[in-house]
């Protein structure tokens, strides 16, 4: 079975949720929705997940393909999922328009906040789930328009920004990992700057950097993102046996 | 015993321009169109529109009666971003507030708990609190003296939403798997008009399904509007799903003025919801 870039992804994106035990894992797109149920199905089982929607359910439903009837374990509609946030239980995966070296995402709007030159998504939940429960990102398209010096607005908020706020949102403030279509970052530089922790197989380190608006942290030799087990490409091609995971990143 | 049953004309004949009017639903589900496309066909103005927004912010924009957004985003669902609604913006033709999801959940409940603000950290150090002087911090004043967002209440004029079965009395029930906050959006305006897909004699209504579901009371509605069809195209899950061909027309609709005075006449201009149906098919 041959392994894809997508499948790369995959994996950066499961092992965002490697020890977070019964928390919700909550990633958003067809890549991170792949990557949370793989880390359920091998080394996270505790996890808990939505369909999506308004039901938490114990089975994995495929990204492609056909849907199995859902083992519904909880009703979780919209306003429950404020109280599962701001009580801390849980990991989202949201994505980015723009994101600076500290984590400042963007997804709102660009420019002139009366007249925007492009309106995009809005606020949506990105401001409270920053500060309210751990959060990953994950970035189709690694460039310099996603990540640059500095972001029109800031919808979730960085870990500069965290630190200048009270002793409660810094100690509970917590970007994980930042997945991409090149590879996976965490904010493991210095002052919590934006530093490269993998390359996916097929990518240099010198491509990543030079697909960053800003100066990402390199510290010493830079392994290349785990291939998936065999186990875990079985689970893959199950949750996606039509491969729409490799529209979003392809080869 | 009050008889609360109206018609969308009835309802506008309610509102005036310069209102704040919240909407019920969340993006492009169980929206109360039939009620919005009222407004749009009339001559109310300058209008306030809270809402997790979807078309029913996006008509009112291209129709020209918004003046000021409260909305933490404003999306299709199957298509993410609203094309009226993004074009309203990046003319500069709407005031706005923007909030996360969350602050304006909280907004609803202090307006429907009539209390200036309800405290939280969501907004801290965004956009949303550092570059919106509407919205402010306060200090606690316990131990901890933590500043924390102060969360401001919506306080709406009217609300509008779409339930699945009703009664003439004005009780409401919704029959999806999430309710939204439709129920805090009805609390939060001293009048609220609930439109629904069907109004069905009080001692039928729990029938329908859970007594959870049972969630919006005659205390909080002031009107009802039967209106079959009355989301379309919105989601209307389990008694139709979104009308993805519709909505699709609607969007391309904002691409240029043209398209979007043809769509206008055929779809707006055409009349009430019976003609709106006609006209649509439905």
């Amino acid at each position: 079975m041959s392994i894809s870039r997508a499948d790369y992804c995959v994996i950066g994106v499961a092992e965002c949720f490697r020890g977070d035990g019964e928390i919700m894992a909550n990633p958003i797109g067809t890549i991170p929705a792949i990557g949370g149920r793989v880390a359920r199905e091998s080394f996270e089982p505790d996890l808990v997940m939505t369909d999506g929607e308004a039901l938490l359910v114990a089975n994995s439903v495929p990204v492609s393909g056909a849907v199995p009837d859902k083992i519904i374990e909880a009703w979780n509609p919209y306003r429950s999922m404020f109280d599962v946030v701001w009580s801390g239980r849980r990991h989202v995966m949201m994505g980015a328009s723009q994101m600076d070296r500290f984590g400042n995402q963007n997804f709102a709007f660009i420019g002139d906040p009366k007249q925007p030159k492009v309106q995009l998504l809005g606020m949506r939940g990105a401001p409270g789930n920053t500060v309210q429960n751990v959060t990953s990102y994950w970035i189709p398209a690694h460039s310099p328009k996603v990540f640059v010096e500095q972001v029109s607005v800031v919808s979730g908020i960085g870990y500069d920004r965290a630190a200048e706020l009270g002793d409660w949102v810094r100690e509970h403030h917590e970007l994980r990992h930042v997945v991409t279509n090149l590879g996976v970052l965490d904010f493991g530089g210095p002052n919590h700057a934006l530093r490269v922790r993998s390359v996916h197989p097929g990518v240099t380190v010198d491509e990543i950097v030079s697909a960053t608006g800003f100066e990402l942290v390199v510290d010493g030799d830079v392994p290349e993102t785990r291939a998936p087990t065999d186990a875990e490409m079985e689970i893959i091609e199950r949750l996606d046996p039509k491969g729409v995971r490799k529209a979003e990143v392809p080869d | 015993m009050a008889d609360k049953r109206m018609t969308e004309d009835d309802v506008v004949a309610e509102l005036s321009s310069g209102m704040t009017i919240g909407i019920g639903g969340w993006g492009s589900r169980r929206k109360p169109m039939s009620l919005v496309r009222a407004i749009a066909r009339s001559n109310l103005q300058d209008l306030t529109i809270a809402s997790y927004a979807g078309p029913d912010l996006g008509l009112l924009c291209a129709t020209g009666k918004v003046k000021k957004a409260i909305y933490p985003f404003c999306s299709l669902d199957s298509i993410p971003l609203e094309p009226h609604f993004r074009n309203a913006r990046q003319s500069g033709s709407v005031e706005t507030l923007e909030l996360d999801e969350g602050l304006f959940l909280l907004g609803l409940q202090a307006a429907a708990w009539r209390v200036p603000f309800i405290p939280s950290r969501v907004g801290l150090g965004s956009f949303v609190v550092d570059r919106q002087p509407e919205i402010k911090t306060v200090v606690s004043p316990y131990d901890d003296g933590e500043e924390l967002v102060a969360a401001p209440a919506l306080n709406l004029d009217v609300a509008l939403i779409h339930m699945h079965r009703g009664d003439a009395r004005g009780n409401g029930m919704y029959l999806n798997v999430d309710p939204y906050m439709d129920d805090l959006v009805a609390m939060a305006a001293p009048k609220t008009f609930m439109s629904v897909e069907q109004i069905v004699p009080t001692e039928e209504l729990a029938s329908f399904g859970p007594v959870q579901a049972m969630k919006i009371s005659r205390l909080m509605t002031h009107g009802v509007v039967e209106a079959p069809k009355g989301a379309h195209f919105t989601e209307c899950v389990p008694d139709y799903g979104r009308d993805e061909a519709f909505q699709k027309e609607y969007a391309a609709s904002a691409k240029d003025p043209e398209l979007w005075a043809a769509w206008k006449a055929k779809y707006l201009d055409c009349g009430g919801h019976d003609e709106y149906r006609k006209v649509a098919g439905l």
